[in-house]
């Protein structure tokens, strides 16, 4: 056994990492699933909402005000009112991302929709498109990139909720992190719970980020135009 | 085929849009609704298809009741043409043409044939199928608009000023476009605008409104000739009221007869015949006398050598108009397109006649010496000088 104390932090840090890889990857998992399940809640949710605030311009403000609302409350605030109806664990993490992704989601489903020139959708119900066609085939294809950009802001928010996560038993590299806190000279491990997180947080920005320049109608078809060139 | 009675559109809070309007509309009719902002054209066009909900009267569409079909399925029927072009930014041109088959679902080798079809018609190549609306200019964007109305053979379109956020060019290569679409197909077509001239350019009667009524609807001729009232007297233009007068003559009255080859001749042939009539440009026709082309000197002066025969060297770009035309109209065009001369076929597209510069000479005569007819010996002098002009071009 290596004497701990002569290592640098760095070799602490990829010591600790050798030792445990199975340990961290299974919690990098569990954090991660915890952070898609809130946000994939919040979109199922917040899409259809959205859609509904968008088409009754009276709502808007009641739904956004709530959503608004929710936002201002500290996440570990949230966390502890939420612990006392659904106890310690995984839950109650998954219900706090959840109520957190709401806003950006709704928020970007309502600006995508109804920032569609209005005479694309007109020129679409002049056409005799119904109701439902111009939602399919047209409002929603159209806002789809903006859709994209609110999971992605909330993915990212949710994967730092998740990490506090930890102090109500919920797992995730949250509980690495806590783990080094309590140790004593704990950086290295502080390191593997937090590095970690924040690479989850930049690949999930850029993959999103990718996804949703694919999407946008608009710079989909500058890139298809050079090809026909 | 259309019949409004008593239209009125009054909006909550009880703003009168359109008031107690009547009118009735037959099948191959063009028709503009002209008036200043406000006046309710627009409101009246979209209670057609039914975007806005008319609050009384009755409209029969070739004897149904509009109010009481299904609003989807009466606007599938309707073709809809906007100022803002509003084609669909996310689907290619193909599938902007063939929206409306595709909500009538049509199979997809119909589609495709429509729209190989139609995109012939606004002399646009086939390649543009496959792009995107943005990859297109204003003006081409908006001749794809007016094929997604014609897609579902639609007899009847409505037209909310399609031209309006268009170049004067390009609005003026639209409206011959469109004017020509309408006459080939034999469509249907109510047109609200508010530029004067666009009416009578294109409209077979105007409908004059103001203020929510309709105060004068008759042929652009009668309008100009009987102004209902003050109001319409003001709106058509004193300039306008003038330049009418003299020439209510058609290109028939004025037309001389042309020279023409048929395609089958020899390059030898069609020179001989230029040298003994001395002219420089030749009519190509077929066996039936109808006008294919046109065959000019400057065209094949090198050509000669290689190509034996006419259906090698002769032109198939050839602007023409129809008889009954207005002169006026005609002289409009030689001006604008910068031709020598236009040929004016019949209803089978046979060369009948030919109206040359020497014409403009005549209206220009007119509208200085006024009502009095040229005497024959000033025209054959007009004449003369155009023969001279064109000679003098080789």
């Amino acid at each position: 056994m290596k004497d701990m104390t002569q290592m640098s932090t760095t070799e602490q840090f990829f010591f600790y990492m050798q030792e445990n890889s199975l340990y961290v990857f299974s919690q990098f998992f569990d954090h991660f699933l915890i952070s898609i399940y809130g946000v994939l809640l919040a979109a199922l949710v917040g899409i259809p909402l959205g859609i509904l605030v968008s088409k009754y311009g009276k709502l808007s403000t009641v739904v956004m005000t709530i959503a608004n609302i929710i936002q201002t409350i500290p996440a570990l605030a949230l966390m502890a009112i939420i612990m006392l109806v659904l106890g310690l664990g995984k839950t109650t993490v998954i219900a706090t991302v959840f109520l957190y992704s709401l806003l950006p989601v709704i928020k970007n489903t309502y600006v995508g929709i109804t920032n569609i020139n209005k005479s694309v959708t007109d020129a679409g119900r002049g056409m005799g498109m119904t109701k439902a066609q111009v939602l399919y085939m047209v409002e929603l294809p159209l806002s789809l990139s903006v859709i994209i950009t609110g999971i992605r802001i909330a993915l990212v928010v949710a994967i730092g909720i998740t990490a506090i996560g930890a102090f109500i038993g919920a797992g995730g590299l949250g509980d690495i992190i806590i783990r080094g806190t309590n140790a004593t000279d704990g950086t290295a491990i502080i390191l593997a719970g937090a590095l970690p997180t924040a690479l989850m947080a930049i690949l999930a920005d850029i993959i999103l980020g990718i996804i949703e320049r694919r999407l946008d109608p608009v710079k989909r078809n500058q890139k298809k135009s050079i090809q026909t060139v | 085929m259309l019949q409004i009675e008593n239209l009125t559109k009054i909006y909550r809070g009880g703003k009168v849009a359109v008031e107690q309007l009547n009118l009735e509309i037959q099948q191959g009719e063009f028709i503009a609704f002209i008036g200043t902002s406000g006046s309710g054209k627009t409101t009246a066009l979209r209670m057609i298809n039914r975007m806005v909900e008319p609050s009384s009267g009755k409209m029969l569409l070739n004897g149904k009741d509009i109010t009481k079909m299904n609003a989807v399925t009466l606007r599938r029927s309707i073709g809809y043409v906007i100022q803002q072009i509003g084609l669909m930014p996310h689907m290619t041109i193909r599938d902007n043409i063939t929206l409306v088959p595709h909500l009538l679902k049509w199979s997809k080798e119909k589609k495709d044939e429509t729209a190989r079809r139609l995109i012939e018609l606004v002399n646009l190549p086939p390649s543009y199928l496959d792009f995107y609306p943005s990859q297109l200019s204003g003006g081409q964007q908006q001749r794809i608009g007016v094929l997604r109305a014609l897609a579902a053979n639609q007899d009847i379109i409505l037209m909310d000023e399609p031209f309006g956020a268009l170049d004067p060019i390009t609005r003026d290569t639209l409206q011959d476009l469109i004017k020509d679409i309408q006459l080939r197909l034999n469509k249907t077509i109510i047109f609200v605008t508010h530029d004067m001239d666009e009416a009578i350019k294109l409209a077979d009667r105007i409908a004059i409104m103001h203020e929510g009524k309709l105060i004068q609807f008759d042929t652009p001729d009668n309008i100009l000739a009987n102004p209902a009232n003050d109001f319409v007297k003001e709106f058509i233009g004193s300039h306008r009221l003038i330049q009418q007068k003299p020439n209510v003559k058609t290109v028939d009255e004025v037309m001389i007869k042309p020279i023409s080859i048929t395609i089958e001749k020899s390059i030898d042939e069609a020179i001989r015949l230029m040298v003994e009539k001395r002219v420089d440009t030749l009519f190509v026709t077929d066996g039936d006398n109808r006008l294919q082309g046109y065959l000019d000197v400057e065209g094949f002066t090198g050509a000669r050598r290689t190509s034996k025969s006419i259906s090698e060297v002769y032109e198939t770009d050839v602007f023409y108009v129809k008889t009954g035309s207005k002169l006026q109209d005609s002289v409009r065009r030689i001006l604008k397109r910068n031709l020598k001369n236009i040929p004016v076929v019949d209803e089978e597209h046979r060369l009948v006649g030919l109206v040359t510069r020497a014409n403009i000479v005549d209206i220009v005569y007119d509208t200085i010496w006024g009502d009095e007819e040229p005497t024959a010996a000033t025209r054959e002098v007009a004449a003369g000088s155009a023969v001279i002009e064109e000679l003098s071009l080789q």
